[in-house]
């Protein structure tokens, strides 16, 4: 079959793999801003920041204090996560009586911020971040090689994607951001802390960015750019899957990833443009995206 | 009505001190002055109303207790206690509930989640099996999406959800608004029955004649203002009053 249409197994089934790893970085990384779009109305550009920033702290975790990468997959979030929280006491609940836009503009410039200020310590080359050694090697399946490393990411990406999913979907807690999302004055008039809510809210979708730093830092090294040049894609994902669409942002992640990995097989020039021209069709056919509500 | 439902009542407590005072009472809506003055008193048990022409701030007036419009100004006590600083969901948690106009269904909640959301505030709320027992319709619909059941469905839903919190006083934006002549009867004896619980309910209604059937009193609003108070008994002798203030 393989010889059919003239491509080794080796190169597809290889450009899969990353293309399901790049997916799975585009939904954890969409899902998050898709969680915070929904609830706080705010299109947080820091997301790619954050998501380096996760990367960074690994690093900084290993390099000054000798923490593992275990380690790091627990710190990293819980530090990004905090600082996220700040971020939102302190700055981004300043904007909610405001136009999006003053969102989107607070946080692109918190981007720019924190992307220099990594720059100007640890430069552009990348700092490099070793494969733990308990996810080295890899496994022959026969068809194609894979890297353990890369197993895992996929695995953990998947579990946390499905996890978050389940909580917002399937419990008592989702059940308030669900509707916070829709009405927050009256989930409010119910008793329920709606802003302590939006802040933990955006504390976790932050978490989850640098979660995936996190698991990046071993595939594609540490560099402060790593999250800017990430999230323009990722933003292309959430308009994909629709705003604010939890399944929508995951299943698009994913899928998308898979199709740029396929795209890099048998069209690869223009594999790079793949995920733009599949926004700028869906944007004409269906607006609100493939799982977005129609209004 | 089962005896059991009965125990779990709100129980009425014999202070003659009303349950809700409202004085002097003012809102506004971004730079729109559309309170004025608001004066209400509800005893404990009671039923009142809110009458008055659209736009009168009946609406406004609800939302103003329940703490949802940012500015505004004036006295609400409930159960001695001054809430006009705080929050909405502090006002919630001192065992106000509000039921509002357009239902507040949401639609990406089933129905079963909409019926569990509002959280506990108090202990002595209706068990799930009494609201069924209320609004049988309910039960069999359980899993649908919120904003899938009919218009009267969805009133009920919106009514049932509160009853659960242990709340003892309900702002209820007009419940009959848009609905069949035969569901707002099942929702007038909705209200009967609650009041006959111990329930104290304060009722926008555009429905005179659904307003007659279930209140003790009612007041009259206009431009802002609570401009006069009318005894559910006394209303024979002041229909003609009534009619004027309501230009029907």
């Amino acid at each position: 079959m393989f010889e059919l249409i003239g491509i080794p197994p080796q190169a597809l089934f290889g450009q899969l793999l990353l293309g399901v790893i790049n997916g799975a970085f585009y939904a954890m990384l969409s899902l998050g801003l898709a969680i915070i779009f929904g609830l706080l109305n705010i299109i947080n550009f820091a997301h790619g920041a954050q998501y380096m920033l996760g990367a960074l702290v690994s690093w900084m975790l290993l390099d000054y204090l000798g923490g593992s990468y275990w380690w790091a997959l627990l710190l990293a979030p819980v530090t990004v996560g905090v600082s996220g929280v700040i971020l939102e006491r302190v700055l981004i609940s300043r904007l909610y009586h405001l136009d999006h836009l003053y969102g989107l503009l607070l946080t692109f410039g918190l981007a720019l911020i924190i992307q220099g200020l990594a720059r100007n310590y640890y430069g552009i080359s990348g700092l490099p971040y070793a494969i733990p050694p308990e996810l080295s090697g890899g496994q022959n399946l026969g068809f194609m090689f894979l890297p353990n490393y890369r197993g895992w990411v996929v695995i953990a990406s998947l579990v946390v994607c499905l996890a978050t999913w389940f909580v917002i979907e399937k419990t008592r807690f989702g059940a308030y951001l669900r509707a916070a999302t829709e009405n927050p004055t009256l989930v409010g008039a119910f008793g329920i802390n709606v802003p302590r809510m939006i802040t933990l809210t955006y504390g976790f979708g932050v978490a989850l960015a640098a979660f995936a730093g996190v698991l990046a830092a071993p595939i594609y090294s540490v560099n402060p750019n790593m999250g800017a040049d990430i999230i323009i894609v990722v933003f292309a994902v959430v308009v994909i899957g629709g705003m604010g669409s939890i399944l929508g942002s995951i299943v698009t992640g994913f899928g998308l990833g898979i199709v740029e990995g396929l795209a890099r097989v048998f069209y690869p020039e223009g594999s790079a443009m793949m995920i733009f021209v599949i926004m700028a069709i869906v944007l004409l056919v269906k607006p609100t995206g493939l799982f977005g509500r129609t209004a | 009505m089962s005896e059991e439902a009965l125990a779990t009542a709100p129980k009425s407590a014999e202070t003659s001190a009303p349950l809700l005072a409202v004085r002097g009472l003012e809102a506004w809506y971004g730079e729109s002055h559309v309170l004025h003055g608001i004066d209400i008193d509800v005893r404990r048990g009671e039923v009142v109303t809110l009458l008055g022409r659209n736009g009168a701030g009946k609406t406004t007036t609800l939302k103003s207790i329940m703490g949802i419009l940012p500015k505004r100004k004036g006295s609400v006590v409930f159960e001695g206690k001054e809430l006009m600083h705080l929050p909405a969901r502090w006002i919630a948690r001192a065992g106000i509930a509000f039921c509002p106009e357009e239902r507040g269904i949401f639609s990406s909640l089933s129905v079963q989640e909409n019926l569990m959301l509002p959280p506990k505030v108090k202990p002595g709320g209706l068990s799930v099996e009494h609201i069924f027992t209320l609004f049988p319709n309910l039960k069999e619909r359980l899993s649908s999406q919120g904003t899938k059941l009919s218009g009267g469905e969805q009133q009920m839903l919106a009514i049932g959800r509160i009853l659960r919190t242990g709340a003892n006083l309900l702002l209820l934006d007009e419940p009959t608004e848009g609905l069949a002549p035969v569901i707002v009867q099942q929702i007038g004896r909705t209200i009967a029955q609650l009041k006959q619980q111990g329930f104290t309910i304060v009722l926008v209604e555009q429905n005179f004649h659904f307003a007659s059937s279930v209140a003790d009193r009612h007041y009259i609003v206009e431009q802002g203002e609570t401009v006069d108070m009318i005894e559910n008994s006394d209303l024979e002798r002041n229909i003609g009053k009534l009619h004027a203030y309501l230009g029907v």
